[in-house]
Order: structure tokens, then sequence, then C-alpha cells
């Protein structure tokens, strides 16, 4: 038995964990569910030996054990697969040298490979599993859920005891998660203890017998699954109340701006409808590995159209890549701020500029006084606190960062921005600022989409509100007659749940 | 229906993939064997051979440093290094051939650990601290031979008369002489090589080095010191790099001013050629044995067929986009 007891972590200001526990029986599939931000992948990373330093004890079998980092977590039989499964593959070996990777470095291998007993032992784990993968294949030859099994595959090898499993099922299709859940299954009766953590509640009451629920890192209760349903899990993940309030200005609505049929593509995006009206806000509600990072990209032109199109204010069109979006007249304003959204070393001057620097150019020279001229009116016009235009990026606060990437379209003739959680990782009073800067937009005639996985915050900002699951909108909603409930209900695949019943 | 075609054309892609480079190789020998009468005998055929042994030897040493997803630029200058070294011990100190050729594999090795030692402490990229190391080796070098070759009976500088000390016999056996009328060097060559494929292929060490190229933090997490391996690869690299040197001014019979420069990009061209041999798609000696091969074969036989010499890089650089099309293009897939 796997004991977690009082473990708290604090990160720089923040406190992740907050006294939680957590039992896992052996030969049990525990689900950890929570809405985002509530300390799952915190709680198993510390398990994994991800992060050394926390409070509170860890025992198995009532022995105490430490953990600080991940080689003595696999020592005590705890594997962890992370979601992003290449961070753990070397792409460019066999499967068979990557599940027996231990077996090679532990050396128990003499110096000479012994690559007959390597491969008779890897096709022996892999037929276990009931797993048709050639062992010679090469990893970067696999598919993600192929690349899951070869992890599964070495956890076995290596005997562990304890599986976490990080949100395995978000990149899988509905086949290769039944081929999931059917392993796990057969683990679970060789005695092997499977941590599952889900933000698909129908999938967890598929497969798991107990759950534990974490809210903004704190301990809620572990529950059998039979007491439970979905309607009772979700009302434990959340409870809370909302804390922030939202400046609504009222603006009309008029005529369809963007128009999206049957739009698929890369990241998983399948036939996808939604529609954004000139003055309106569009709420993208979903959780994280739900598609909306991937259909906002998608519109945005980066990755691969396989199907559908976007009409502009009438006019169709495909965008083959993120040049082609902004010359139609959308924006987008990225999730991953730092990686995607500005230039950290560079100044606010140039980053304020950049999408629209040919207009302040004669004869593709710069012309430095216009560009001085631009930014000092978009940073007082966006309120960017900033001493100079000059500033580097990198010494702003994070609210300031995200303020900069949203105004570098304000000097651009876009028609349709799409934020993607734009409120991420930025403090409270930025946030409000945010949002002012989007009430502007559609009092201009604008519209926006407005992607996020923070629904308290959707449901106060946006006038309807799409949900997306698996890539799918499953559900269409007018703001004002929803809930917090209902969309993470929709937004947890409780509304294919509902048909299948 | 449609579905069938697209099979068809993936299936081709495949081999073109695994065999593309075989494939190119035996048209090649086919070509010139059919358009020139004297391509495929004995003697052209180890002509061929000896022709590629230096940069051969150079090309796996800096195969082994791409195994850990390094770049030892300064190969060839360490190459270079070594036979002024061997040159100067036995033309200028008058030693015998034991010193001339134990020193330069030291110095190969020491300079592989400098090597190591700023990427893994100073953490500079591979490839910059190569290419520092590669001007720096270069300046010594020159500054170590004072500026001019060193060769037997060379005048020496300050009035000192003629340099009494010679290449010595056994050495120049190293670059020049027959073991069973086949060439010393390619025997080198092929002993480097076959012993270089079996360490990455057979040994767990090569494994290490492999993992820790392919993915350095799952490599980590197994449980393999990363430092330490990333050190032995670069040893090694330099290591073969010398003995590389040894041939090359074993061959002269001289130590010539920046003698291993100009191998530099034609090893490095053999290296990525052999990624795409068999379509293994990393870095291997084998591989790298069939790249250099593969421009050998070329440039003997364009010089035999008298296309102009100075128009042979055009050839290397075609052969080198083919291969890396077919290594690169399907890691995009």
């Amino acid at each position: 038995m796997l004991k977690m007891k009082s473990i708290t972590k604090t990160f720089p200001g923040v406190k992740a964990l907050d006294n939680v526990d957590f039992e896992v029986e052996l030969g049990e599939i525990h689900a950890l569910i929570g809405a985002n931000g509530a300390g799952k992948s915190t709680l198993m990373k510390i398990l994994a030996g991800a992060y050394g330093g926390y409070e509170g004890d860890i025992f198995i079998d009532d022995n105490k054990i430490t953990m600080n980092n991940p080689i003595e977590a696999k020592h005590n039989g705890i594997v962890i697969v992370y979601q992003e499964v290449d961070t753990a593959l070397v792409p460019h070996l066999t499967v068979a040298e990557n599940i027996m990777m231990d077996y090679i470095v532990d050396g128990k291998n003499d110096v000479f490979m012994n690559w007959k007993y390597i491969r008779k032992q890897a096709k022996q784990e892999l037929d276990a599993l009931d797993l048709d993968i050639n062992v010679n294949c090469l990893v970067s030859d696999l598919t993600l859920s192929e690349k899951q099994m070869v992890l599964i595959g070495r956890a076995v090898f290596h005997k562990a005891k304890y599986l976490i499993l990080d949100e395995p099922t978000a990149p899988l299709s509905i086949e290769e998660t039944e081929k999931l859940f059917e392993i796990v299954r057969k683990l679970k009766n060789d005695g092997m203890s499977v941590i599952f953590i889900s933000h698909r509640l129908d999938e967890v009451f598929k497969i798991c017998e107990k759950i534990t629920v974490l809210k903004d890192g704190k301990y809620v209760g572990t529950f059998a699954t039979k007491e439970m349903t979905i309607d009772k899990s979700v009302e434990k993940m959340l409870g809370r109340k909302l804390e922030n309030s939202y400046p609504k200005i009222k603006v009309d609505i008029n005529e369809t701006l963007l128009e999206v049929k049957d739009f698929s593509g890369t990241g998983g995006v399948n036939n996808v409808n939604l529609n954004v009206r000139s003055g309106e806000i569009v709420g993208l509600a979903g959780l994280v590995g739900g598609g909306k990072t991937e259909l906002c990209k998608l519109l945005f032109g980066e990755g691969n159209i396989l199907q559908g199109e976007i009409k502009l204010k009438g006019k169709g069109f495909k965008p083959k890549t993120p040049a082609d979006a902004v010359q139609m007249g959308l924006a987008l304003v990225p999730e991953e701020r730092r990686k995607e959204g500005i230039l950290v070393n560079e100044s606010v001057e140039t980053n304020l500029t950049l999408p629209t620097l040919d207009k302040y150019c004669k004869r593709s020279f710069m012309q430095k006084g216009k560009i001085k001229k631009a930014s000092v009116e978009s940073i007082d016009k966006v309120g960017i606190k900033t001493p100079s235009e000059k500033q580097l990026i990198a010494n702003l606060s994070g609210g300031n960062q995200q303020k900069v990437a949203i105004g570098k379209w304000f000097l651009s003739d876009a028609e349709v921005f799409i934020f993607d959680e734009p409120t991420k990782g930025v403090d409270v009073g930025s946030k409000a600022e945010i949002y002012e800067l989007i009430g502007e937009l559609v009092a201009q005639g604008k519209g926006i989409i407005y992607a996020s996985c923070e629904f308290n915050e959707i449901l106060g900002l946006t006038d309807r509100v799409y949900v997306m699951y698996n890539g799918t909108v499953v559900k269409e909603l007018i703001s004002e007659e929803t809930t917090e409930e209902e969309l993470l209900y929709y937004s947890a695949g409780g509304a294919l749940n509902e048909k299948q019943n | 229906m449609k579905n069938k075609t697209k099979k068809k054309q993936f299936d081709l892609f495949k081999i073109l993939y695994k065999y593309g480079t075989i494939m190119v190789i035996i048209a090649a020998i086919l070509f010139f064997a059919i358009a020139l009468d004297n391509f495929f005998n004995f003697n052209n055929i180890t002509n061929i051979f000896r022709s590629v042994s230096i940069v051969a030897l150079i090309a796996l040493a800096i195969t082994i440093s791409l195994t850990i997803d390094g770049f030892d630029l300064s190969a060839a200058t360490i190459a270079g290094f070594s036979s002024v070294i061997a040159a100067k011990f036995m033309v200028v100190w008058e030693l015998g051939p034991v010193p001339a050729i134990i020193i330069p594999l030291v110095v190969g090795v020491l300079i592989g650990c400098i090597n190591a030692f700023l990427i893994i402490k100073m953490n500079i990229p591979d490839m910059l601290t190569t290419l520092s190391m590669m001007f720096l080796l270069t300046g010594v070098s020159i500054t170590f031979q004072q500026g001019s070759a060193i060769y037997n009976f060379m005048p020496l500088p300050n009035n000192g008369g003629i340099a009494s000390g010679t290449m010595h016999e056994a050495f120049l056996y190293l670059g020049q002489g027959e073991l069973f009328g086949i060439p010393v060097p390619v025997i080198i060559m092929l002993s480097v090589a076959t012993l270089a494929h079996i360490f990455l292929n057979h040994t767990k060490y090569g494994r290490y080095l492999y993992m820790i190229g392919g993915n350095q933090e799952a490599a980590k997490l197994s449980g393999i010191s990363i430092n330490k391996y990333k050190l032995i690869a670069y040893m090694i690299s330099g290591l073969i790099a010398a003995i590389g040197g040894l041939v090359l001014g074993a061959r002269l019979g001289s130590g010539e001013v920046d003698a291993g420069g100009p191998y530099l990009m034609d090893a490095v061209a053999a290296s990525f050629i052999g990624f795409s041999i068999f379509g293994i798609g990393k870095p291997n000696a084998f591989g790298t044995l069939l790249g250099a091969l593969l421009m050998g074969i070329l440039l003997n036989g364009l010089v035999m067929m008298n296309f102009p010499y100075y128009s042979q890089d055009i050839v290397k650089g075609f052969v080198l986009i083919v291969a890396l099309s077919l290594t690169y293009y399907k890691q995009m897939r």
C-alpha cells in the first residue's frame, strides 16, 4: 500500500499543495481528479520524484521512504508515464532498447550487448500486454499510443508496483483509449496499482474503482466510484465562489464576422462549427487537452487544415501559414506567452510594432520616429507599465508582458482576435485590465474568440460559449443561462456519457 | 482505391529512405564500371580505398562525437597537429618511431578532454567549443612547426644547419606500406571502423552514447552519468582523429602546415551521408565508412572520365543534399 500523508508543496509565492493525503491499495485503479490548478500533477510529480523538497511523509507498506529524484522513485517501484511521452524515450533507438533501457543501464548487462536477450525479453513484455509492435522498429516511427505502450512495457519490465498515468488518453483516439484501458485492467489483475490522472470523467467512471478529488491544492476526499456520479464529482471539484468581477459593457452585436464550417485538421481538431459576430465575445471552454489551443492555432494557419474552411466577412479562405491569417485580418494572442507571444529579449517598442512594421517603413527602411510615436501611443492606450518604450520585455511583469502581446495587434487592422488563455500566470489586477482591453475591442465592433479553462472567467466575460471535448465542439451555450457545473460537465465528456447510457 | 495508391507511394518512399544511398553507390559503381575499362580492377579499387582512408578516419572521429548529439569540428585539426608532432619528434628532435606514434595519440585524447571540459563545465555549445579549438589548434600547430613544413633534411631556422633526423621507416609504413597487397592505411581504416562499429552497437557504452544523444533527459533519469560519457566520447573522437593524423603524416612523409584542415568538410559530409545508409537515421560507423567510400568512388571515377577537378565540389555537394534529404525529409513527416 502506498500512502502520502500531509503533503505540502510551496512554489515561490504559491502554495501548490496544502496538507494533502493520498492512499492507494495494491491492485487498484485509482483516479485523481480536480479542476485545473488543483494540484493533481504536482502531487504525482512529488510521488515520482520529479520535485525534491516537499513537506509531509510518504510510506510504502508502512515503511517511510524519501523521494528526492526519479531514480529513487523507480527503486521504490513507482513509475510515471507523462502525457509528453517523448521526454522519456530515445527516438532513434529501437523499441527493444527503449523497453529494456533500465536493464541496459543497470549494469546487469555485460560490456557487450546481449542483443538476443534484449529483443526476446522486450518481445515477451509486449506479448504479455497483447501488443503487436515490432521490437526492431525505431521508436520515432511509432504512433503516440504505441509510444505510451512502450513506456508501460518498460514499467512492467521494471516490476513497477505503482504506475502513474498522467492524462494518458488526451491525445488518443477512441480505439486507442479502449486498448489502453484493456492493458490497465490487465496490469491491475497482475497486482499492479494504477493511478490515473484525467480530466475525462466519463473515462474515470469506466475504469477506476476509487476517486480522490483535489481542489485548489487541498484534499477533498476519496470516494468509491460506485457511490459517485459525474454530477457529484463535478460538485466536489468546484464549490468555489466567483472571485473576479467582470466589467461587462453592453455592446450591440451585429453581423457575422467569422464563420467556421466542418473544420478539421492537425492536433486532433475534428469537425468544428462556430461563428463570431461583430461586437461579440465568444468563449471556447474546455479542459486541458480538450483541443482549444489546437483549434486556435489551426484557425490561425498553424498546422494543416484537412477539411472545411474559414469565412471572414463572407470571404472564404484557408490559411496555410499564420502570415496568411494575419493578412486576412485575424490576430492570435497565444497561450505560451514567453515562447510564442513575445520576443523576450527585445524592447517593448520592437514587440509592439512587429506585426505592423510595414506601416512604419519607407522603401523597406524603418522610420525610427514613426515607430516610437506608435509605440508610445499604444503603451498609453493599452496601459503597459514600463519606464520607457525601449525597456526590455524580460524586465516587465507577466501581466504587462501579456498586455504587450495583446497590444501589438491593436496597431493592426485585425477583425477577429483569438485569445488563448490570456490570463494564465497573470496577477488579478492585470487580469481586470486585460478584460477591459477586450471590452474596448468589442466596442470597436471587433469579434473575439476567448479560449480558457477558467470557467468562471468564461461565464463572466463572454456572450456565448462553445464547449470543447476531444478536439470538437460538443455544446453551444448562452453564457448568461449556463453555470460552471454545466460547462465542466460537458467539457469532461458528460454529453457523450449521456448518449451512451 | 484512393487509399491503395497512397499506400504504394508510401512504400516506395520507405524503400528509397532505406536503400536510397546504397542504390546511389551501386549505381555509381555500375556506371563507372561500364563507362571505364580500368575502373573495376584491383589496383584502382585499392586506390579508392587508400584515397578515402584519412577522410574516413577523421569522419569516424566526428561520428563518435555526433552520437552524443555533439559535433567535433576540431577532429581534422587534431589530425593535422598529430602529424606535425610526429614529424617534429623524428626530424628535429631525433626521437624514434615509438614516441612519435604514442605522443600524438596521447595529445589527441588530451585535446578531447579539453573539448569535453569546455562543453560540460563551461556549458559552451559543442559546435562552438570545437570551432574555437579548431582555430586554437591550427595556430598552435603552425607555431610548433615555426611556420614551415617539417621534412627530411630541412634547413633548421637560425642557421642551425640541416636537420639530422629523418621520418622513420617504421612510421612511414603506416601510410605507405602494404600488407598482403593491401595498403596499411586501408587496414587501419577498416580496423578502426570495425572497432567503432562494435563499440557503438555491441557494447553498452556505445548504447549509452546513443541514449544521451537521442534524449539526454531520459538517459539521465535512467541513471546514466551524462558527463562521464560525453567526456569518453570526445576522448575517443580525439584518439581516432590522432590516428588519422599519423596515417596522414606517414602518407605525406612530412609535417605540413595545416595538413588536416582540408579534410574537415569531406569528413563531415561522410558522417552525415552515413546517417542515411539503410535508413538508420543516426550517426553510425558503418554508414560513415560507406559515406567516405561513396565520395571516393565518385571522385575517382570522375577524375578518370576527365571531369575537371575544380568542379568536384559540385558533385560532393549534390550527393550530400540527396543523402540529407533522405534522412531529414522523413523526420519531418
